[in-house]
């Protein structure tokens, strides 16, 4: 699975960073980032769909290989 | 509070302060929701009320279409304002929650730095001793007022203690910050009095530390740039008028609606008592279901949707409240589930104004239940029918009677 944060979108929530702080990460101004270029090992899939399921701008996406 | 004739229609003519939709909204909301959806209202200087989550959605993003400039739910008239000696001197806007493009984004990313997740959970520690000083105060007793005695002080007395304002002087800021936000909705020129001595108390402030700056917030400020030119002294007045008026109702609100709620679901309470995991999601749950806050915004251009035409000059309610409570968005809405585990809500806000003290706001909210349940995990509402709400602008319990078996302070 991997995942990617719509810049663009993202207003500084931090809902994802609070759910997985494994797979994102916030700068200064609460702008968040999939860590690790957006992969997420099985394990933390849950997390990862938490976290997209959780973000009130719909800013995090699945991204296809 | 209401002197107003009782609400027939509720489509065309609601009552923001109406005293059972104060109390419980939701089933208007629902109402509306199925029939309207948009509702609107001469009262309280009228206002267009939107209670579907799609629409909240969209709103925020119709910039600058529908303007920030006057966020308040019932508005203070303009040349009220643009004569009053303080407000001229000191400003009468809040940056960056009244602000519009292209000033919003830097006054934004002036404030930003200061409430992240790091740089909040510097403030834990102030938070949790805060907590457990305040039920010091009446554990002893067995009984304690839990708004009054409790929730009001963890947001006040932590705002205060970041902005670096004299803590001995809390039950003042509390008092002016209710004076502008719900106590005087029908009252212009008292609420403009209020909001007179808190201008007028950091201006004073802002002025004395351009002077003589400290390593503080308002020194922080002072020394900021936009733009590369200094930021104006207004604007730091109209922060720290933001950081204070913004942060006190609104965390009190939600800290005192969970407490309430636990106090009156046994089963709840038993949980959040035994299951200290369940903190995150069931804190969530509450912050969806009991929303306080609901901003306004004034429509600049003419805006057709469905059925329903806003024009210039008109206000437009984000009713962020209803929308946490809408059945296409949350699986049975007006159910409480505290391990609802998909829970997009916006209680927040969304968009470029999603409320800029969210992290701390959720800092302070989760230690002060958290420090409840593990000093206090039995307690019950002592008289349901004494909790009094406030309404409008945000809601929640101004007044909540508890008793729980009474415990020595330490051990």
């Amino acid at each position: 699975m991997r995942v990617k944060v719509n810049a663009d979108k993202c207003e500084g929530h931090n809902r994802c960073c609070a759910l997985a702080p494994e797979i994102f990460d916030v700068d200064d101004y609460g702008a968040a980032t999939a860590l690790n270029d957006g992969n997420v090992p099985p394990e933390l899939e849950a997390k990862a769909k938490l976290a997209v399921e959780n973000c009130p701008e719909y800013a995090i996406e699945y991204i296809k290989d | 509070m209401t002197e107003t004739p009782p609400v027939d229609n509720w489509a065309t003519d609601y009552d923001l302060f109406d005293d059972a939709y104060v109390k419980d909204p939701a089933p208007v909301w629902k109402e509306l929701r199925e029939k309207c959806p948009i509702a609107h209202t001469e009262r309280w200087g009228g206002s267009w009320l939107p209670t579907k989550y799609e629409d909240m959605q969209a709103f925020v993003r119709m910039v600058p279409e529908l303007s920030s400039r006057n966020p308040l739910v019932v508005s203070q008239p303009r040349d009220e304002q643009e004569f009053d000696p303080v407000l001229a001197e000191y400003g009468n806007s809040a940056p960056p929650i009244t602000s519009d493009p292209p000033d919003h984004i830097p006054m934004r990313r002036m404030i930003l730095p200061l409430f992240t997740p790091k740089a909040v959970e510097k403030h834990r520690v102030f938070v949790e001793a805060l907590c457990h000083e305040l039920i010091d105060g009446f554990i002893e007793k067995g009984t304690c007022d839990a708004a009054l005695d409790y929730a009001v002080y963890i947001p006040a007395k932590t705002i205060a203690h970041i902005i670096g304002v004299d803590a001995d002087r809390i039950d003042e800021f509390i008092g002016w910050v209710r004076g502008v936000l719900e106590q005087n909705v029908g009252n212009v020129d008292e609420r403009n009095r209020y909001n007179r001595i808190i201008r007028q108390f950091f201006g004073e402030l802002v002025t004395e530390r351009k002077a003589n700056p400290k390593d503080d917030l308002i020194s922080n400020l002072l020394a900021q740039e936009i733009n590369g030119s200094p930021v104006a002294k207004k604007a730091v007045v109209g922060m720290c008028n933001l950081m204070l008026v913004a942060g006190i109702d609104t965390t009190w609100s939600s800290i005192g609606s969970a407490l309430l709620h636990f106090s009156t679901h046994p089963e709840h309470r038993r949980r959040m008592a035994t299951e200290p995991d369940l903190l995150p999601s069931a804190m969530e749950e509450m912050l969806r279901v009991y929303s306080p806050v609901t901003m306004a915004r004034e429509v600049t251009e003419e805006i057709q949707t469905g059925d329903v035409t806003f024009k210039p000059g008109d206000k437009v309610l984000l009713n962020f409240p209803a929308a946490n409570r809408d059945p296409e968005v949350f699986e049975n809405p007006d159910t409480v589930d505290l391990d609802r585990e998909k829970n997009r809500h916006i209680a927040f806000g969304i968009g470029s104004h999603r409320c800029a003290g969210s992290n701390l706001a959720r800092l302070e909210m989760e230690t002060a239940l958290r420090v409840w349940f593990e000093r206090i995990p039995e307690f019950e509402c002592a008289n349901p029918a004494a909790v009094e709400w406030a309404g409008g602008q945000v809601r929640g319990p101004r007044h909540l009677p508890f008793t729980f078996p009474a415990k020595k302070v330490r051990g």
